[in-house]
């Protein structure tokens, strides 16, 4: 999969230390004794309640951000009761991808990676300095679990639709693709030629879930979700900050085409 | 559209009479795909009905920023993708796509172009792509290819496929009247005491005509990333310090490397490629179009002359 560069290596090399160093740093910090020991353990009895103690290891004080992270529930019910991933299978072929477009503005996505065991916690203490693998967007080559690397808006979708294009040739055919964007993201072109593209090849094993906080200055008349819709994809809108309702949107998408979740959450989140 | 139709339907047979770089490509790919599940084609129209249909050739329609994306994600889901398509469309078009979403992802892939710097001049600037060698040239790990025949193509496209990293692969219908064995060397053509020619793919023909009587060694490459250094200091050692670059794209796109190769070695060096200090606004054929940037016989020569102080 990965070309073996210099620097992927180099990038393998910088996420095994980093895993190394967190777990000499033990859960200072933490509510929950159990995050603190490490990636092993992770998943295992570490809910949501767990995040906003690991926000703060990267916000650095108790300021709250968590719960103005627009992407946090979006992500949280994903990782905890959707995709078909584990820390343990970041390379089995038939895993689910789960892929970052809106790279900006990351530290939920670490958070949900390290309550879920893809990341030592400690290792969020450090973030963005010179030896951390996470930095202000995340790199799929320094972050064990991250698909794909993103930050310029607009790349993350037509990807996701070589994914899904990819595994349906393969045949793994339980293996889904979900891909994460903004709506102001939705502003890049390229991602309109995804839209259609994936509407006529009928990718079902595509879902694209837009955050949606109505962010773009220009703005969606008729609502995100109707740019999908038009292109043949199944549609649906809900509160982004209701976890049972974007599970029921996540699990119950119509299986014979693409789908789009649009999450709609308060403005300036 | 009518240019992209237009474009789309360039005959299958080159200059030199036989199969053409581009029919060799697709020919060799097809091949290929037979046996190896991994191959999987991205097009946007360009070429769409010189392939055979099938599952594994992805014709996107005139969406070239997707057309890339959509090779990326192929090759995070294990596939070795083939993106093909019009130079300026391949690589101008989406760049940043070509940066980020297989050098910054770390996948591979095999991009394969038609059309050269002008193959086909009477559409113009915008069909033109003389930079493109250069734009790759700026991002790591990149292979780049350049053939000078047809008969070039099959072993270049057979490797590409075999492996794992990024490659760039020029095809044009511009060509030498003869295949030249192809390696990631530079290959000696001709040896002289008084400097060195480095002839890029479709260039050697004209050099050679050009530097006819001329004691020169002449060099032919068609790997020109990663480049030979090593091969070019051991021809000027046993020539002269002077080294005359021919490429068919951007003038001076390799002058960097081989100040590079020879960074330690005294030595005067001249690059001919297409002129990068006017856009070129005139119609017409390839032929003229290499004479306006001293790229045929004459314009050589005449730069030969000069370097190598021949007295003619």
């Amino acid at each position: 999969m990965a070309v073996a560069s210099g620097a992927g290596l180099n990038g393998s090399e910088a996420g095994v230390g980093a895993r190394q160093s967190g777990l000499g740093g033990g859960g200072a910090g933490l509510g929950g004794g159990e995050v603190g020991v490490g990636g092993e353990v992770g998943v295992a009895g570490v809910g949501f309640a767990a995040i906003p103690a690991l926000f703060e290891r990267m916000s650095g004080d108790e300021k709250h951000e968590w719960a103005a992270a627009s992407t946090l529930h979006v992500l949280w019910v994903l990782y905890d009761r959707v995709l078909n991933v584990s820390p343990e299978r970041v390379d089995d072929p038939d895993r689910d991808r789960f892929l970052l477009s809106k790279g900006h503005g990351p530290m939920a996505y670490y958070a949900v990676l390290a309550a879920k065991g893809y990341l030592d916690p400690s290792t969020l203490d450090t973030w963005t300095q010179w030896d951390s693998p996470l930095g202000q967007h995340p790199d799929r080559v320094l972050v064990p679990g991250v698909e794909i690397s993103s930050g310029s808006l607009g790349h993350g979708l037509p990807i996701a639709v070589g994914m899904a294009v990819g595994l349906r040739l393969q045949g793994r055919d339980a293996a889904r693709v979900v891909v994460l964007v903004g709506d102001a993201e939705l502003d890049e072109g390229s991602n309109h030629e995804a839209i259609a593209l994936a509407g006529r090849l009928g990718l079902s094993n595509l879902t694209v879930v837009v955050v949606d906080n109505e962010s773009g200055t220009h703005g969606w008349p008729g609502g995100v979700a109707t740019r999908f819709a038009v292109e043949g994809w199944a549609s649906s809108t809900v509160d982004g900050s209701d976890q049972e309702a974007l599970y029921s949107a996540f699990v119950g998408v119509d299986s014979s085409r693409p789908s789009v979740v649009v999450a709609r959450v308060v403005k300036g989140a | 559209m009518s240019a992209v139709s237009a474009v789309g339907s360039v005959g299958s047979v080159g200059t030199a009479g036989v199969v053409s770089m581009r029919q060799a490509f697709v020919d060799t790919v097809e091949e290929v795909m037979e046996n190896d599940p991994r191959v999987a084609v991205v097009l946007a129209e360009i070429s769409r009905d010189v392939f055979r249909p099938s599952p594994r050739v992805v014709n996107v329609g005139i969406r070239e920023q997707a057309m890339v994306g959509v090779g990326s994600g192929l090759a995070l889901s294990g596939m070795r993708p083939v993106v093909h398509t019009y130079a300026p469309f391949l690589v101008e078009r989406p760049f940043e796509q070509i940066k980020l979403d297989f050098g910054h992802q770390d996948v591979g892939g095999v991009f394969v172009s038609i059309g050269g710097s002008y193959d086909d001049p009477v559409w113009g600037r915008t069909h033109q792509a003389p930079g493109d060698v250069a734009l790759f040239d700026t991002l790591p790990g990149w292979r780049i290819v350049v053939p000078g025949h047809g008969g070039e193509v099959e072993g270049v496209v057979r490797e590409a496929l075999a492996g794992d990293d990024r490659v760039y692969i020029r095809l044009s219908l511009r060509e030498n009247s003869r295949a030249y064995p192809v390696s990631r060397k530079l290959t000696e053509v001709r040896r002289g005491s008084g400097g060195v020619v480095l002839a890029v793919g479709p260039m050697l023909e004209p050099v050679l005509a050009a530097t006819e009587g001329v004691d020169v060694t002449v060099l032919y490459a068609t790997s020109v990333r990663p480049f030979d250094e090593g091969g070019l200091r051991a021809a000027v050692a046993a020539s002269r310090a002077d080294v005359l670059l021919v490429e068919p794209y951007l003038a001076g796109t390799s002058a960097h490397v081989v100040a590079e190769a020879l960074a330690d070695v005294p030595h005067r060096l001249r690059a001919l490629g297409v002129r990068r200090e006017s856009e070129l606004r005139a119609y017409g054929t390839a032929e003229d179009h290499d004479s306006a940037h001293d790229l045929d016989v004459l314009g050589i020569a005449a730069a030969v002359r000069r370097l190598f102080g021949h007295p003619v």
